[in-house]
């Protein structure tokens, strides 16, 4: 253990000498980043420090807080941060309050590695660089759906199924689980679930919401019927505790982040026996549709508008650094990377195939915010038993659309 | 002393209320009457990852023109208190035409998140508040009953869970009501049942929340109560036993009744502290149960990609006024007697 992170820093630092010798072609600017907390992002913040040096001045604030920073942080004229490493849902209020800048002219001079899928444009524009890939997928135990007589479920019907073999088979009670935590976890559960009937969430080209209707009850009754196969305390679990459960053994299949797939298939916190028959698959479509019930997210990173030029090209030079391929070899397994030089390991699995089969990105639109935080308040009375499907999806729609209107989404 | 000097008196800390207290109670008032402007939407076409979709986005140019004009938004007036993330005026009155009996009514206006969130905060305050002045009491009464070499260490230990910061004292405790945690195994083979649960089901999470409560602030009564049993006077006690008073009706009619200003003290405290319970919410995850009114301004500042800064201070001032009445009572009192006694 020691030893392994003696070779990881070595490793880390050796990356950091090699690329800060070649000293990013840079000679003077301020870089600020602002991240999330995690060890696919510490390694580009360590790409990206590797060109301080001379009239170059690299510092970081890596929290994950960071979503809640990161407007304020913006708004001051300087920018506290010159970027903001941001996924699908957190760039929207830096988009809505005009804060980021558009990196097409960047793109043109520094951006030769950049492949055409990781430019985010939005009305033509550059405004992200995208660099990893993240859904929510099935997780399954192969030894386990071996002892039951299954095989691993392609539709949440089949998991259904699986999960009554398991309890029937006198293996586990509670065989499933999935990040149902009332508050945003449980608001992306519905969401995931939602766009597998392939329905739109709002009404096009409007702020109108659009889910309470057959959709949203039929996705509404599946999630409760799944829930009869997950622990009771399920509206407490978020993405921590259902990969202790997981690591712990006490799942055999399980809807999570395929972000985590490299720290539950390491060699730490868990046994041979979980790591080894873990198997990370594509997110089950349901109701005879034909779109995993899962949404895809990217992580990026977008430049500040208020600072100044030349800061802003420093801080996209040192970014590509960040996401260098080099970087990218020496972190494979952190991250699904959407970086050239990337090798797809055990852990991306599941998210390759959820791309494959289909699934949509997470909704860019300026009003989702306000709609994932009132799934998230309102469902978890129909998940207790305490409303019906149709007043909780009543009760989302009259939440949302007092947010929307206070954001002055809807009039 | 005279009018002129007094004033120079409290001068500093009046100036000091002013400006941390009344000022920005007065900015979160005028935050709460605006809202967002009305946004200016563009269909564009967005790339990505992905691939590429028509969608919805802000018109940057068109806000920014609106925004310069009107930095604090659009002026609201009391809408944001009467909409349904608060008052309801409107939900709740439809509640009433609509509902079939008292009961049902209540059920639907629970419904409501400021409802359920006033109907958590309330329970807990006049549930906590007394069992936390009855259990303090009783520890003070206990521990000032001990040897002398055994009191130290005794008072230390019951300090501990005022000591212990609320959200990692609530997290740690969730960690041991868990079905596997020391508590909640404990509780499944007491009462054998192997599903029981405190964190699903919301009558147990309320009890539990209710406990942590009680067993966060009790040293606090605890220690109130003590300081004040050493300055008990001995003559009347002596008095009271040569009259062979019982133990029970010495406390019963000496030691309680000259208490009473620390009792109504600890009251006015717990009172406030309690109607903003949030920690253990936080720490219990129990938001799916139980919400309080600190909750849902957290929330509406923490829960999403976006806040909500119109919403929260229109919380914030009506958990102000909620405060405000629930010590009008206390405060009336102690006013009559601070009158009663000749100055």
């Amino acid at each position: 253990m020691f030893l392994k992170q003696i070779a990881l820093v070595g490793a880390v630092s050796a990356l950091m000498a090699s690329t800060a010798y070649a000293g990013c072609g840079l000679t003077s600017g301020s870089v600020r980043i602002l991240s999330n907390d995690f060890p696919a992002l510490h390694a580009v913040a360590a790409g990206a420090e590797a060109c301080a040096g001379g009239g170059v001045e690299v510092t970081k604030n890596q929290t994950t807080e960071h979503n809640d920073l990161q407007v304020a942080a913006l708004t001051s004229n300087p920018a506290q941060y010159t970027t903001a490493v941001v996924a699908n849902s957190s760039i929207l209020p830096l988009m809505n309050d005009g804060l980021i800048r558009p990196l097409d002219d960047l793109v043109a001079k520094h951006g030769q590695g950049l492949q055409k899928s990781q430019l985010v444009t939005i009305d033509g524009k550059v405004m992200a660089i995208a660099f990893m890939a993240n859904a929510q997928h099935l997780w399954v135990r192969d030894d386990i759906l071996a002892k039951a007589g299954v095989s691993a479920p392609t539709t949440y019907e089949e998991v259904l199924s699986a999960s009554q073999a398991i309890r029937d088979a006198g293996i586990m009670e509670y065989p499933f689980a999935m990040n149902t935590k009332s508050g945003w976890n449980l608001g992306e559960e519905f969401v995931n679930m939602y766009m597998g009937t392939g329905a739109e969430m709002f009404v096009p080209g409007t702020a109108q919401v659009a889910i309470n209707n057959d959709h949203g009850v039929a996705a509404l009754n599946m999630l409760k019927s799944l829930m009869e196969y997950s622990n009771p305390d399920f509206l407490t679990f978020d993405s921590n505790a259902t990969q202790a459960l997981w690591e712990g053994g006490e799942l055999a299949i399980a809807n999570m982040w395929g972000s985590r797939g490299g720290a539950v298939l390491d060699d730490e916190g868990s046994t041979e026996e979980v790591t080894s028959n873990t198997r990370l698959i594509a997110a089950p479509t349901w109701g005879n549709g034909s779109v995993p019930a899962s949404t895809l997210w990217w992580d990026g990173f977008t430049i500040s508008k208020n600072i100044s030029d030349e800061d802003a090209e420093a801080t996209f030079v040192a970014m590509m650094n960040g996401i260098s391929t080099e970087m990218v070899q020496a972190n494979n397994d952190k991250a699904v990377w959407l970086i050239d030089g990337y090798v797809p390991g055990r852990a991306a699995e599941g998210i390759a195939a959820t791309a494959t089969a289909g699934a949509a990105p997470y909704p860019m639109l300026p009003f989702m915010g306000a709609l994932h935080t009132a799934l998230g308040n309102e469902l978890s009375d129909f998940l207790q038993g305490k409303e019906s499907a149709e007043q909780a999806l009543a009760d989302v729609e009259a939440a949302y659309n007092a947010a929307a209107k206070e954001q002055g989404f809807l009039k | 002393m005279k009018h002129r000097t007094f004033l120079w008196f409290i001068l500093p800390s009046l100036s000091a209320m002013v400006l941390f207290i009344a000022l920005p109670i007065v900015s979160v008032f005028v935050q709460s009457l605006f809202v967002a402007h009305d946004q200016v939407l563009v269909v564009t076409e967005n790339c990505g990852p992905f691939g590429c979709k028509q969608t919805t986005t802000v018109d940057q140019e068109a806000m920014r023109a609106l925004k310069e004009a009107a930095p604090l938004g659009k002026f609201n007036g009391f809408e944001t208190y009467t909409n349904r993330g608060h008052l309801a005026l409107a939900e709740v009155s439809q509640a009433w035409r609509s509902a079939t009996g008292i009961g049902d009514f209540v059920l639907q206006v629970l419904n409501l998140p400021f409802y359920r969130a006033v109907a958590f905060t309330l329970s807990y305050t006049f549930v906590v508040t007394p069992f936390v002045i009855l259990l303090g009491l009783a520890v003070a009464l206990g521990v000032n009953s001990l040897p002398r070499a055994i009191k130290g260490p005794t008072i230390f230990v019951s300090l501990l869970p005022m000591i212990v910061t609320p959200l990692i004292g609530s997290l740690i405790l969730f960690w041991m009501i868990d079905s596997r945690g020391l508590i909640g195994a404990t509780l499944q083979i007491l009462f054998d049942d192997p599903d029981l649960s405190l964190k699903a089901s919301p009558t147990l999470t309320w009890i539990t929340l209710f406990v942590y409560g009680v067993w966060h602030s009790a040293p606090f009564s605890f220690i109130v109560f003590y300081a004040g049993l050493q300055t008990v006077p001995q003559d009347t006690l002596e008095a009271a036993m040569i009259d062979g008073a019982t133990r029970w009706q010495r406390l019963r009619y000496v030691v309680v009744p000259y208490m009473t200003p620390l009792v109504t003290f600890i009251t006015l405290m717990q009172l406030m502290d309690n109607f903003r319970v949030f920690e253990p919410i936080v720490g219990f995850s129990a938001q799916a149960s139980a919400t309080s009114l600190s909750y849902i301004i957290y929330n509406d500042l923490r829960g999403g990609d976006s806040q909500l800064f119109g919403s929260a201070a229109a919380t914030s001032m009506l958990t102000i006024l909620g405060v405000a009445v629930l010590l009008l009572p206390v405060l009336i009192r102690t006013w009559r007697e601070f009158n009663r006694k000749p100055v």
